[in-house]
């Protein structure tokens, strides 16, 4: 299958119209030596039902989360999903349109993604948001850079209990920019702020996530002070779901919010695509990365939407812009603002409070049966348990019964070698919960 | 002519919901969120039905042009048919609802489908590895050039400059620079080719690579290539392939075999991935065995039973992003190689080659054409003539476009061609479908002579007329407010 509507017959019309009496021919401007003289080395094509049944097999391999039961979190969730989301971002004018080039054919994009920044403005309490990074790490990374621009300095603090990948992405972003990263040590599964003062020294931005990755609540207030204390820029990774609850990082003082996407609409997807969140305040507003969408008029006195600062971006400024992005993750986004727009303004608090209150039940219930939180610190929806067992183990073993039973913090913190991260979201019910901790009991 | 559409904050009113959960069935704990760190006042979201909520997006999805609702020849995008059987297939549950974390048991489909995807794209570019990571195409170019600084960095050289040619991308200068790099930009020749004088003069001890699209933007095979590959390894830098333009010579030549030592795939442009509105796309990066060790981890590995992933890789330049690369937007591109084939996909760049040539030739002399060669899989024309008699530029022949329901070309790039206009037709179009813009095209040209100013006016039936640009930028609206807020 290919896809390509020519007949012999059509290729013959076409080439007398160009003058050459084969396809080949077109082709004589690459030099004999470097032409491929053989066939690509790959599978034959098929048909689209070969191919269907080829990926359907494939995907049986994996154990879906609809199947199990999970307590996986550690930066992406299992949120529910409204079907409406799916529904809207499957329309192909939608998903089968580029970057809206022009804003006359592109209103659907441009409206969504307006509507979306301002949805994610009133979530994270901040003025602007782009149109959307990659995803929460990049964003992360990005942020460090447009403080070293805006700043003039190049170092950048980070809190030890960032989302290890956001910090391992961080540190290349920073390496190939020229910003030398300095982290922030914990304590009790919280930074430990007395160690921020030092660390802030001519420093662009201090970087913390709340929750953190230990699903911890950060003091957020001695965070800022050491920002601004400073002379740094303070950049807040959030979880959006958790804002439903939270108090907005706009209102703590924050001057640039980021955060994965991915609970709000997006499907797990073993990593992607997700989107990025971006959000600053007013003085920033000419450092954001890629693209963003401004309110305006036509000629014939309507309202409408345009790609607005684009002096910032990269196919006007070349080498002088503030980020390399181009392609964003517009439909991701889409995905996102129904999801918010789903949910509304009681919704997504509701969705918070039954997060909050699922994982404290689940907690409560394995500090009964001796997995005993890790730390003390108030957290949201995930918490970290010290384990009787080997966590690995333990993820191994209830995985084969259809258990996700969480992620052992071992591997990005040796220290917690003993503790178990796990994750409750609204779609988990008490006989799960009571299952889960059954298992883990049984396991002593 | 199309309505517009209220924003969605314009149709809220408190009270009204568009979702249902369920009860909560455990005890409500009491402060489990100190007050300090509680949110006192709501998000301000839209308050709305579902049929609402379904009806506003659906009216505005009506209000964009797409692949699915019309021909989109836009230039260096690709903007070729999205096959519908990729978009099932990665909305699979085994594909879309799998966790990043899960045990490697759990998720062996998805670690092969990812091994062997890699695996093709490296053949397909005469690569020895290809990481999957990179998100998008300029994504792709900042891990290639942060690959390229650890490979001269690891030899004990530091090399800082990155040459471009005045025809690139602009994403290329703008990696270069997120990446740490000096951009040297050359001039082209007068065939619209890299100018050899030119190239050596710059290609020294500093330079750390050169970026290159090939064919370039102007959709024209460079037929020196190997030369300038031996000029830049002569002087101790490496080649950099920019696959935007990839979809010309699958089956007949490979970066790898053109001399480049590192290529990114735009899996949204070659490989048939929808854009989006924009993106998700996928940046595939794949790289000759010297710059292997550099390559981001994790990566799959397959021992002839057990596919797992490692982080054996002592020398990486790290992670360029969390977790995997786009997986999902990777199941479309793997769907759509399988479909076709080796056979299929060198079908698929002989008649997007077909097809612009076609074009091209008809579009003649009509409209000027600055390098008469063959094209690759598009081409670059200029309304000059036209211009000159009758004041109509190329943003007014796009306009015109509009309404005639064709989503105009790439205008006013590349740079160094005035009054561009970049046209790329893809495979995926039928021969009607050309000869319709084709006459599209040329009853514009004839309406620039016998009435400039409806050409000047256009478009004049879509949704909104031209926007002001300026006033958006100078009067900075980004967010809908509250009115009295």
């Amino acid at each position: 299958m290919n896809y390509i509507p020519h007949t012999d017959n059509d290729r013959e019309r076409m080439l007398e119209a160009i003058g050459v009496g084969r396809v080949a021919e077109l082709f004589e401007d690459i030099p004999k030596k470097v032409r491929l003289g053989r066939p690509l080395d790959l599978p034959p094509g098929m048909s689209e039902l070969e191919v269907y049944s080829l990926l359907y097999g494939l995907s049986k391999k994996n154990l879906n989360l609809n199947d199990c039961v999970s307590f996986l979190g550690a930066g992406v969730y299992d949120h529910f999903i409204p079907a409406v989301v799916d529904h809207v971002i499957s329309r192909s004018e939608l998903y089968t349109a580029y970057t809206p080039y022009q804003p006359e054919v592109s209103q659907a994009v441009l409206q969504i993604i307006y509507e979306y920044q301002t949805a994610i403005c009133e979530l994270t309490g901040m003025d602007v948001s782009n149109a959307s990074h990659y995803d929460g790490s990049t964003a992360a990374a990005e942020a460090a850079i447009i403080a070293a621009m805006h700043t003039g300095r190049r170092k950048a603090v980070v809190s030890e209990a960032v989302h290890p990948e956001y910090r391992r992405t961080i540190n290349t972003y920073a390496h190939g920019y020229g910003i030398e990263v300095t982290e922030i040590p914990c304590s009790g599964g919280v930074t430990d702020w007395s160690r921020a003062p030092e660390a802030m020294s001519g420093a662009a931005t201090l970087i913390v996530q709340n929750p953190n990755f230990f699903g911890c609540l950060e003091e957020l207030q001695s965070a800022e002070r050491a920002a601004h204390g400073a002379g740094a820029l303070f950049t807040v990774i959030v979880d959006p779901i958790s804002l439903g609850v939270l108090r907005p990082p706009g209102d703590y003082g924050a001057d640039i919010v980021v955060g994965e996407g991915q609970s709000l609409g997006n499907a797990p997807s073993f990593g992607g695509p997700y989107l990025g969140i971006f959000a600053v305040k007013s003085p920033l507003v000419r450092r954001l990365p890629g693209r963003v969408i401004g309110m305006t008029r036509d000629n014939r006195g309507q309202r409408g939407f345009v790609m607005t600062l684009q002096t910032r971006e990269q196919h006007i400024r070349r080498e002088k812009a503030t980020s390399n992005i181009c392609s964003n993750e517009a439909l991701c986004a889409a995905a996102a603002l129904v999801y918010m727009t789903t949910m509304g303004k009681q919704g997504m608090r509701e969705v918070g409070e039954l997060c909050t209150a699922k994982s404290h039940y689940l907690a409560g219930r394995l500090a009964e049966v001796g997995y005993r939180p890790a730390f003390q610190a108030p957290f949201f929806k995930e918490f970290a348990v010290r384990c009787p067992v080997e966590p690995e183990s333990i993820v191994t073993r209830l995985a084969g019964e259809g258990i996700l039973a969480g992620y052992p913090l071992g591997r990005a913190y040796p220290q917690f070698r003993d503790c178990l991260l796990i994750a409750v979201t609204e779609k988990r019910t008490r006989s799960e919960m009571d299952t889960f901790v059954a298992r883990l009991e049984g396991l002593k | 002519m199309k309505r517009l559409e209220p924003l969605i904050y314009e149709l809220s009113s408190p009270g009204r919901r568009a979702y249902s959960l369920p009860e909560c069935d455990v005890p409500v704990p009491s402060g489990a969120i100190p007050p300090g760190m509680a949110r006192e006042i709501p998000a301000e979201l839209p308050e709305v039905s579902e049929v609402d909520l379904v009806r506003h997006f659906t009216r505005l999805s009506q209000l964009n042009h797409g692949v699915d609702t019309g021909f989109y020849p836009l230039g260096s995008c690709t903007m070729k048919y999205n096959p519908k059987v990729n978009e099932q297939a990665s909305r699979l549950p085994g594909f879309a609802a799998i966790h990043p974390y899960q045990p490697e048991e759990t998720v062996q489909g998805a670690l092969q489908l990812m091994y062997e995807c890699s695996r093709y794209l490296a053949e397909i570019a005469g690569m020895d590895e290809v990481t999957l990571q990179p998100a998008a195409g300029a994504h792709g170019e900042l891990t290639g050039l942060l690959l390229i600084k650890a490979y001269h960095e690891h030899r004990g050289e530091k090399r800082t400059k990155v040459i471009v040619p005045d025809s690139s991308h602009g994403t290329n200068p703008a990696s270069a620079a997120i990446g740490g790099l000096e951009i040297v930009t050359i001039k082209s020749d007068d065939r619209g080719g890299v100018d050899l004088e030119e190239l050596r003069k710059v290609a020294d001890r500093d330079c750390a690579a050169l970026m290159l699209t090939n064919p370039n933007t102007l959709g024209l095979f460079d037929e020196n290539i190997h030369v300038i590959a031996d000029i830049v390894h002569e002087a101790g830098g490496l080649l950099y392939y920019d696959g935007a333009n990839a979809n010309a010579i699958m089956g007949y030549t490979r970066p790898g075999d053109m001399g480049f030592d590192v290529v990114h795939f735009n899996l949204h442009k070659t490989f048939s991935t929808p854009h989006g509105g924009g993106g998700p796309g996928s940046g595939a990066v794949g790289v000759k065995k010297k710059l292997a060790p550099y390559m981001p981890v994790p990566f799959v590995t397959f021992d002839g039973s057990k596919y797992a992933l490692s982080y054996d890789k002592p020398l990486t330049i790290g992670k360029v992003k969390s977790f995997y690369g786009n997986f999902g937007v990777v199941v479309k591109a793997y769907t759509y190689i399988r479909a076709l084939g080796p056979d299929g996909l060198k079908r698929v760049s002989e008649d997007a080659v077909l097809n612009a040539n076609y074009v091209m030739r008809r579009l003649v002399p009509t409209y000027d054409l600055p390098y008469d060669r063959h094209c690759k899989h598009e081409f670059v024309v200029a309304p000059w003539s036209i211009k000159k008699r009758t004041g109509v530029r190329t943003t007014d022949i796009a306009k015109r476009l509009l309404d005639y329901g064709v989503h105009p070309p790439t205008t006013y790039f590349p740079l160094i061609v005035e009054e561009a206009l970049m046209i790329e037709p893809t495979e995926t179009e039928s021969v009607e479908t050309l000869d319709y813009f084709v006459q599209a095209m040329l009853e514009i040209a004839e309406e620039a002579e016998k009435d400039p100013d409806k050409v000047k006016g256009a478009p004049h039936t879509t949704p909104v007329g031209r926007l002001d640009e300026a006033g958006a930028a100078r009067n900075l609206n980004l967010r809908w407010r509250k009115p009295g807020d």
